[in-house]
């Protein structure tokens, strides 16, 4: 086997734009289509913010005053969409995948550069779609869940645009997935064997397999629904006799694996993070391995722990109860193993470490609320309560936002060739990690003493919290001002930074920062020991 | 084992690089047939808790004609058997056999759509009238457009393995094997629909 | 190597103390008004522990490394080249598998005693054509089973009301009204979108279903008024989608029952 270049691509490469242009074209450089997925997302991530912002302000007092009820709907669909399906998706897998997969596993380029372009390309005309569905005739208003019979009687246009939308965004990301699989498994370089490469490439494998196997499923479903609004066919409505529990079913059989599909690829990145900045190996890479698995196989098998109350009989309950608990087990194998790489290493406390060991807190907090929404009896009560709203964004704010921007810091010199400030990372993680805390943390007690999610008005014994709330909400959009500003000052007079300003052994660093078009000048450098700090001198 | 680094060496080991793209442009493929495959298993799925919980109303339960069905199953299953034969002609650089039997197989594809537009023409339901009703179109739709997508793939590889600047032989085989793999896919989706839908 | 033992063994227990004392005097729960409630209470009780124990212990040794290892100035070079250790793993594989196993069976008692495992009561006077499906939310049945004359209420929501009828003095009402310690079951479905019927003081969620009647039983324990809250999101007045549940004494409840009741209609 060779590692080979198509020649067709070689010279499209020649042709395209130099400098920031080519940010803006078809480009088929994996580097560049990883820049432009980061890019992207963080733009849609500013626009998910602003309108969380908007429910915040709403929320800040228990009357339905600073937006109309409808539109208030409409801003948390829209932010939930955009979340998931528009920031995070894009940049845990799309963004950092695309950048740092064909490194690791010593190839030029994606298996399939096109295929990766018309992915990246699908997404910001989608998502402008999905936004500018506001200014049509409402935008959707059914939650980011969009259950029937709701999703069928709100107003039309705003939800078929959603449900066009999320289709390409799903289709975008598995042409993604497919690209993933077929470099890590069909494109290594020769000698390095799948038990050598970076914890990321295992997390994006398993990722891309969850990708592969549950998007689908997702796209059938919308056709269905979309079916219902257009055609009046009776799938998921109820008058003309269809069943809206098969909706509820379909679509986690999705979204479950969707959240590891949001997660996962963070684990990898701090699989990646961690040793180096500790200069120890990753503690225990093959049960890293195996847990990664774990997850993916018990992650198709939980979807209906977030059907607790929906009517599902009393054996199912109990199935998928036991079933999601023990994602716990493989999960917290990796937090102790990360722990264990932290301890007695020699490490260097800078904003990519404090980000990843915020996210380690975040993220257990996150997962053993989860643990106990697992719990059919406990799930009954605060089902579709801020408690939920509470888990879920310890999870993908406290654990995958805090890796995307760790993962930013660690990166950056790499992308760039220049240092980002250290005083202004560190500042932007205490804000943060106040902000985010003093946002959510109260949600707990909210949602167990009866304030219901997905609401513009609420019981006035809640506003004090709510303000509480608010406030941290207002920390967290107060933080990326430090961070947009240090981005853009060292993009233009920062550090110079040097081929490899953290000692790093992964391959990526193994090159000059920013690589050549085609990563090595020369033959791609074979790492074994992706993780060998402290048996070389390094 | 090496590594191309000059656009010369490329060139110069063409053959080479195509052999081992096409390796992974199937194992692509593959990938994406499991994905297809995932959205037959969710309309498969929820065809089948349909009928488990959702009872049809008094009078409304349909029995469907089975002799175009079959028919069309044979038909299928005919159609992959000469695709097959196309393969093992082109693999012998039998360009004109080769096309023959792709022309054959995209004729058989048209006659099966023909069929199932006739059936659907003669069923006594229609697309909104119940919910078995819109899950048999659902189901039989999404499956037909996967059909004429393969036969149009087919029409095309056919038109490039003619003899003279056609752009298929025994070095280049991957469109037909990609549409062959294809087209035995679409086959398996409609046996497993097949029993499923008309004989349960 | 001794006085590292004693400090762990130290530090544990100040994490387990922390936690246990949190555990039982911070209440996070609002007040108890079914026999639900306490039960529930119970399992809450448990999660919160056993979660403040792995999380406060999780947090102290992330924190703890990142003091105790943090690169000194002066130092260069790397860590210990430790990759792994076997008996470790299996330790923290074989701890959360077996926690994880006792929360799910307690959690399954739980459930039991609230009567959720109980299959659905095919007698169900309610229960009205056999083709019908109706799906149980939780059908309990306490043991001092006084309800003989089970309370019945149908209860219908729709964008953005609920009402509740009440067969047996055919009026239907748009506050619920039950006497306390009694067995309430109710027949629910919904008109339109779905929605939830939550009463947080006793516990007690499920979804109203259209096309899909549920049944839900309760018995209240305390007298008072407390909301009655949609939980599901059912349109832009979802959140104003709100009634209240009185529970009264037997006495002030028959009074309330027989001034609204209406006389049989012919149809
Ligand atoms: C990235 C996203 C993400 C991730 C990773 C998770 C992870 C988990 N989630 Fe979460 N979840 C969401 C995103 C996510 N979730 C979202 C978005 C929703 C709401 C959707 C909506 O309705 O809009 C939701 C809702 C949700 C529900 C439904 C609640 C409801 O609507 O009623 C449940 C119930 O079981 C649940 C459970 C879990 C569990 C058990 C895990 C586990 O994977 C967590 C495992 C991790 C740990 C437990 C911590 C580390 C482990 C240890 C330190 C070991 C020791 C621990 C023990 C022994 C307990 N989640
Ligand atoms: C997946 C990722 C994700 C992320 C990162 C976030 C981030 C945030 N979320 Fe969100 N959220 C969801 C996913 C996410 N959320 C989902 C899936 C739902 C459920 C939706 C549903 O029910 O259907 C939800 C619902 C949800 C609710 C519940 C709404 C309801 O049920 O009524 C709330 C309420 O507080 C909330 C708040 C926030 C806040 C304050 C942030 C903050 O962390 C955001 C911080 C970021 C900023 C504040 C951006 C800063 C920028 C600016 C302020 C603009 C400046 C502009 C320019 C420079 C141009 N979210
Ligand atoms: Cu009814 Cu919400
Ligand atoms: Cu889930």
């Amino acid at each position: 086997m060779t590692i080979s270049i198509d020649p067709q691509k070689t010279n499209n490469k020649s042709l395209q734009p130099k400098g920031w242009l080519r940010y803006f074209s078809f480009s088929l450089d994996h580097k560049v289509i990883g820049i432009q997925y980061l890019v992207c997302g963080f733009l849609f991530y500013l626009i998910g913010g602003t309108l969380a912002s908007a429910i915040r302000i709403e929320l800040a007092s228990p009357m339905s005053d600073f937006m109309p009820r409808d539109v208030y709907n409409q801003v948390l669909t829209l932010h939930g969409t955009i979340m998931i399906f528009l920031w995070i998706v894009p940049v845990v897998n799309g963004a950092f995948g695309n950048y740092l997969i064909p490194f690791y596993v010593g190839a030029r380029d994606m298996a399939f550069p096109r295929l990766n372009a018309v992915a990246f390309w699908l997404i910001p005309p989608s998502g402008l779609m999905l936004v500018s569905s506001y200014f049509v005739d409402g935008a959707a208003q059914a939650g980011w869940t969009a259950y029937p019979p709701l999703s069928i009687t709100t107003p039309q246009s705003g939800q078929i645009i959603w449900i066009l939308s999320v289709l390409l965004l799903g289709g975008s990301s598995i042409f993604g997935g497919i690209n993933f699989i077929a470099t890590i498994i069909k494109l290594r370089r020769p000698g390095l064997k799948l038990m050598q490469l970076p914890m990321y490439c295992w997390a994006m494998l398993g990722t891309s397999l969850l990708v592969v196997l549950s998007t689908p499923v997702l796209a059938g479903t919308l056709i269905l629904l979309s079916f219902d609004i257009i055609a009046n066919t009776g799938f998921f409505n109820p008058v003309l006799g269809g069943n809206v529990v098969v909706y509820q079913h379909l679509f986690w059989f999705y979204s479950h694996p969707a959240v590891y599909i949001m997660v996962l690829p963070a684990f990898g990145l701090v699989s990646e993070i961690l040793p180096v900045h500790a200069r120890k190996p990753l503690f225990g890479y093959t049960t890293m391995v195996f847990s990664i698995m774990g997850i993916v196989v018990l992650g198709l098998v939980v979807w209906a722990h977030h059907m607790f109350t929906s009517g599902t009989p009393p054996w199912m309950r109990l199935f998928f109860t036991i079933a999601t608990a023990f994602i716990a087990v493989p999960t917290g194998i990796k937090f102790f193993n990360w722990v264990a790489t932290l301890w007695g290493g020699k490490i260097s406390i800078n904003s990519a470490m404090l980000f990843s060991c915020g996210f380690i807190i975040n993220f257990v907090f996150g997962g053993i609320t989860g643990v106990a929404l697992a719990q059919v009896p406990f799930d009954i009560h605060v089902h579709d309560t801020y408690f939920v709203v509470a888990h879920f964004h310890y999870i993908v704010y406290g654990g995958t936002v805090f890796i995307i921007f760790s993962s930013i810091y660690h990166w950056f010199p790499k992308v760039t060739g220049k240092m980002l400030d250290e005083k202004l990372g560190v500042l932007h993680f205490i804000i943060t990690f106040i902000g985010f805390n003093l946002c959510f943390a109260p949600q707990h007690w909210l949602g167990l003493n009866g304030m219901p999610r997905r609401v513009a008005e609420y019981d006035p014994q809640f506003q004090f919290v709510n303000q509480i709330s608010s406030l941290g909400a207002l920390l967290m959009a107060i933080s990326t001002i430090p961070f947009l500003i240090n981005v853009f000052l060292s993009v233009r007079n920062g550090k110079n930074a040097g081929d490899n300003p953290w000692n790093a052994l992964t391959p990526e660093w193994l090159t000059s920062s920013p690589p050549p078009v085609e990563n090595w000048e020369g033959e791609a450098p074979l790492v074994k020991e992706p993780y060998g700090y402290g048996k070389k001198i390094s | 084992m090496t590594t191309l680094d000059s656009s010369k060496e490329i060139q110069k080991n063409n053959s080479e690089v195509n052999e081992t793209h096409e390796d992974f442009r199937m194992f692509g493929l593959i990938t994406f047939l499991i994905a297809d495959g995932m959205t037959f298993a969710g309309f498969f799925a929820a065809y089948l808790t349909y009928k488990a919980v959702n009872p049809l109303p008094d009078g409304a339960i349909y029995e469907l004609e089975l002799p175009i069905p079959t028919l069309n199953t044979i038909l299928l299953l005919i159609s992959s058997a000469t695709f097959h034969k196309a393969g093992k002609a082109l693999l012998k650089d039998k360009n004109s056999d080769s096309q023959k039997w792709l022309f054959f197989t995209a004729f058989l594809g048209i006659i099966f759509l023909i069929c199932q537009l006739f059936e659907y023409f003669h069923l006594p339901f229609g697309l909104t009238d119940n919910l078995f009703a819109s899950t048999f179109y659902a189901l039989t739709g999404f499956h037909g457009l996967h059909v004429t997508l393969g036969t149009l793939m087919i029409l095309i590889i056919a038109w490039q393995s003619r003899i003279n600047g056609g752009r298929l032989n025994s070095q280049n085989m991957f469109p037909l094997e990609a549409v062959e793999l294809y087209w035995h896919f679409v086959d398996g989706i409609w046996v497993i629909l097949f029993i499923i839908l008309y004989l349960l | 190597m001794l006085n590292n033992k004693i400090y762990l063994i130290l530090i544990i227990s100040l994490v387990f103390a922390i936690s246990f004392w949190i555990g039982f005097n911070v209440n996070l729960l609002p007040a108890e008004a079914s026999i639900n409630a306490p039960i529930y209470d119970e399992l809450f009780k448990i999660l919160f522990i056993t979660g403040l124990i792995i999380f406060i212990g999780m947090t102290i040794a992330v924190i703890y490394s990142l003091f105790k290892f943090r690169k000194r100035n002066d130092q260069m070079g790397d860590g210990i080249a430790l990759e792994g250790n076997l008996s470790l793993e299996i330790v923290w594989t074989i701890i959360p598998s077996i926690i994880v196993l006792l929360i799910g069976l307690y959690s399954y008692n739980i459930y039991d005693r609230m009567g959720g495992m109980k299959e659905l009561n095919h007698n169900h006077e309610m229960m009205s054509s056999n083709s019908e499906k109706i799906w149980a939310g939780i059908s309990q049945t306490s043991d001092n089973e006084r309800a003989i004359n089970n309370l019945s209420i149908e209860v219908s929501a729709m964008q953005f009301a609920f009402l509740f009828n009440y067969p047996k003095g055919n009026f239907i009402s748009g506050e619920l009204h039950v006497p306390v310690d009694q067995k309430v079951s109710m027949k629910m479905e919904s008109k339109d979108v779905i929605h939830a019927f939550w009463v947080p003081e006793f516990r007690i969620k499920q979804d109203i279903i259209p096309g899909q009647p549920t049944i839900l039983n309760f018995t209240p324990t305390k007298v008072g008024k407390y909301p009655i809250i949609c939980a599901e999101l059912c349109g832009p007045y979802h959140g104003g989608m709100r009634a209240s549940i009185i529970v009264e004494e037997e006495s002030d409840y028959n009074e309330w029952f027989n001034k609204n009741k209406k006389p049989e209609v012919n149809l």
